[in-house]
């Protein structure tokens, strides 16, 4: 079994934290594992991705074909559509739905949103409003992480959320709550979509 | 993080722990996209440390690699890291350490940008390997580089010839398992005896060494047709189609037949070219397909060494990209595999180029800098390399040119020269130190009419935040290189003072000669993350 998943969103927003957590996953659990990271430039504000890749038995390419990725999980709905092409038939794309405009000309909202939802299999929540709510600002990519879960076939959730505590352990046992409680938040959400 | 006995680790990590565990006394470097992490993770290593290994970053590659040169020269191992760009930087030590040898092995490592993700260039550093006449090689995955180590100090001590290691982006960037050694070499010092007269290269002296390295060849030919890294399978009779494939190269190949390659084919990942593996390719198929990542430099020597009946493809022939790096389905295409794409590119989608952080400070340079501009028509601003480069995107657009590390400075000054005014030159901090000293002194001694801004944010930011070579000192040095005292003048760079910092940069335009200003104010970045590990202290 694989599972090829590509993050993506902007400088700065945290994917690299999702790929650490998946990664810890995959590792404790025996999966092979590769994953390629942008750093540099892009880092500045700009677009950045991560191809991330799992599997049980060894893997060759650092990249993602064309129409071959299981899975973008993105912390922002533009960055998520640029991927598109990378998409398998049955692939899942898990958003969120926030905009992030640091660029003058960025597409009407309303015109991305709908190309969005158009799309077959896809998964577009606020994580950014969820963590407002509840008191969680930092948390909104492990609330996107939590969502992710259900559709990460070769990860069970429950793993994954012990990677959330073990990478967070650190950083005391406030902080790991408060991150359990996002991923659970993620995670109930898509439940509650009964998909 | 563990995995029973394997690490998770970048290319450039695994480069890092494989050269401490082949027993280095230091590395030598200076930071550059890819390659910045192998330092750091030496940096950071409680081995290196425990060994006193040395780690701090040198002001350029050529420094870095004249260093290393001196540890080698009394027995003991040394690593260079840098970018490919960083290799024209240090050609000169890198080619003459060929003629010299070494004593104590020296591994240079220089770290390719196909695509350009943060590059001016897509230079191929193994045109250096082959110039130099060294030993190349090119992991293709991260436990390979991890395992190559040790290997090429063992080589490099062996043919006493420094041994060029060449990776690229997705090799350094990339994580995955790697096993490492439970028992891994002390430091170590060969304790050989040097021919005095080797490292002291007159004319004579050279003359016989170049003798030496070239009668040397033939030996590195034979390793590389013996080396563990270098892998070759054929099939019985005539196949349609042969592969040769390089670094990484060879796993985009693999990713299109997960149950085996139907082709015969050779990995390369150490030259000078297996050529007898070669033959023997070329011999059993039709066609022989190079994928390679870079420059087509296995491509062009194959269509050379093979008599000119052979059929050769790559990215000479169009079957493969001729710019960009290579990826599964570039590969695919070449392998004439149609491509699995379901989806076409999305419609409301538009590019998010990087910009300069809010709250930068060469924000408030840019600005301030199209403030005076704007009231000389025809100013001509020279750039620099580093974040500040985005100053020649919107919305600033201050920046007329960026060409290598240094060049504003010498490019303000020959615009001067042919009586360009005003000439003006920004460059920071760190690129000042690498390589603008020397070209502020020319200007200096030819009294050139020009205004260098020095956008000091106290550290090099662009690779994040190494310690910059110059900080505390750039006063001293200008004043040191002769600019008149008076004309070096330091301003903050903050919204607030605004009219103070166009003031200085219009006083020091109106001076005829060199002047120096220096807008100081610390990088946001590196201020945010002290500010952050203050607050989690007091916690």
């Amino acid at each position: 079994m694989k599972t090829d998943i590509i993050l993506s969103g902007v400088g700065g927003q945290g994917i690299l934290s999702i790929a650490t957590i998946i990664g810890e996953a995959a590792t404790r659990t025996g999966l092979a594992l590769k994953q390629a990271e942008v750093h540099g430039m892009s880092q500045r504000g700009g677009d950045v991705q991560s191809n991330l890749r799992l599997s049980d038995t060894s893997i060759a390419s650092d990249l993602i074909a064309l129409g071959t990725a299981d899975m973008i999980i993105s912390l922002e709905p533009m960055e998520a559509l640029r991927y598109l092409p990378y998409l398998s038939k049955d692939g899942w794309i898990i958003t969120s739905s926030a905009p992030f405009k640091n660029i003058p000309n960025y597409p009407d909202e309303q015109a991305l949103a709908d190309e969005l939802r158009a799309q077959p299999h896809v998964v577009s929540l606020d994580v950014e409003q969820l963590a407002r709510e509840n008191h969680m600002q930092k948390s909104a990519n492990v609330i996107l992480l939590g969502a992710a879960a259900s559709f990460l076939k070769i990860l069970d959730a429950a793993t994954l959320r012990e990677s959330v505590g073990r990478i967070f352990a650190s950083k005391g046992e406030e902080v790991v709550n408060m991150n359990y409680r996002a991923f659970d938040i993620g995670h109930e959400y898509v439940k509650s979509l009964g998909l | 993080m563990e995995n029973n006995d394997k690490l998770l680790l970048l290319g450039d990590q695994a480069i890092a722990l494989g050269a401490i565990h082949a027993g280095i006394s230091g590395v030598y470097a200076y930071p550059g996209t890819p390659s910045t992490e192998i330092t750091e993770y030496i940096q950071d290593s409680p081995l290196a440390r425990g060994r006193g290994l040395h780690s701090t970053w040198c002001t350029n590659e050529k420094t870095a690699m004249e260093a290393a040169l001196g540890m080698s020269y009394v027995g003991k191992r040394a690593l260079v890291c840098m970018k490919h760009v960083g290799m024209n930087v240090c050609a000169d030590a890198f080619v003459n350490s060929a003629i010299t040898g070494v004593n104590g092995g020296i591994v240079v490592l220089a770290a390719d940008d196909p695509s350009m993700h943060s590059s001016q260039n897509e230079q191929d550093s193994r045109f250096y390997g082959k110039f130099a006449m060294v030993p190349i090689l090119e992991p293709s995955s991260q436990q390979e580089a991890y395992n190559m180590m040790e290997y090429a100090y063992d080589l490099s001590e062996k043919e006493k010839l420094p041994v060029l290691m060449r990776i690229t982006t997705r090799m350094a960037h990339s994580r995955a398992a790697v096993k490492v050694k439970e028992k891994f070499s002390d430091v170590t010092c060969t304790g050989r005896e040097s021919v005095p007269s080797d490292w002291v290269l007159l004319p004579g002296n050279a003359r016989r060494r170049y003798l030496e390295v070239i009668a040397e060849q033939p030996q590195l030919l034979a390793l590389s047709e013996t080396s563990p890294f270098n892998k070759s399978v054929f099939k019985d009779g005539m196949s349609e189609r042969g592969i040769v494939a390089c670094g990484i190269g060879y796993n985009y190949v693999m990713e299109n037949y997960p149950d085996g390659c139907p082709y015969p084919i050779v990995k390369i990942s150490q030259y000078p070219l297996p050529m007898e593996q070669l033959t023997r390719l070329a011999d059993s198929c039709k066609e022989v397909l190079v994928v390679e990542d870079g420059q087509p430099f296995v491509e062009e020597q194959l269509k050379g060494l093979l008599p000119s009946r052979y059929v050769v493809k790559g990215s000479l022939s169009g079957d493969l990209p001729r710019t960009g790096e290579l990826t599964p389905d570039n590969v695919k295409a070449a392998l004439g595999i149609e491509s699995g794409q379901v989806y076409a590119p999305a419609r409301n989608l538009v590019p998010r180029p990087p910009a300069l952080c809010v709250g930068c400070g060469h924000r408030d340079v840019y600005d301030a800098l199209n403030r005076v501009a704007a009231e000389y028509p025809g100013a001509k601003i020279f750039g620099d390399i580093g974040c500040y480069t985005l100053g020649a995107l919107p919305p600033f657009r201050t920046l007329n040119s960026c060409v290598d590390m240094g060049a504003s400075i010498t490019m303000a000054k020959g615009a001067a020269d042919a009586g360009q005014f005003p000439a003006i030159a920004v460059i920071g901090d760190s690129t000042f130190t690498h390589s603008g000293m020397t070209g502020l002194l020319d200007a200096v001694n030819d009294k050139a009419n020009i205004t260098v801004v020095i956008s000091d944010n106290l550290t090099t930011a662009m690779t994040g935040g190494q310690d910059s070579a110059g900080t505390n000192k750039f006063e001293a040095i200008c004043i040191g290189l002769g600019v008149e005292p008076e004309h070096v003048r330091v301003v903050v760079p903050l919204p607030k003072n605004m009219e103070e910092i166009t003031r200085v940069i219009r006083e020091e335009i109106e001076y005829d000669g060199v002047s120096v200003i220096i807008p100081r104010r610390e990088c946001i970045q590196t201020l945010n993350r002290k500010l952050k590990k203050k607050r989690a202290e007091k916690k």
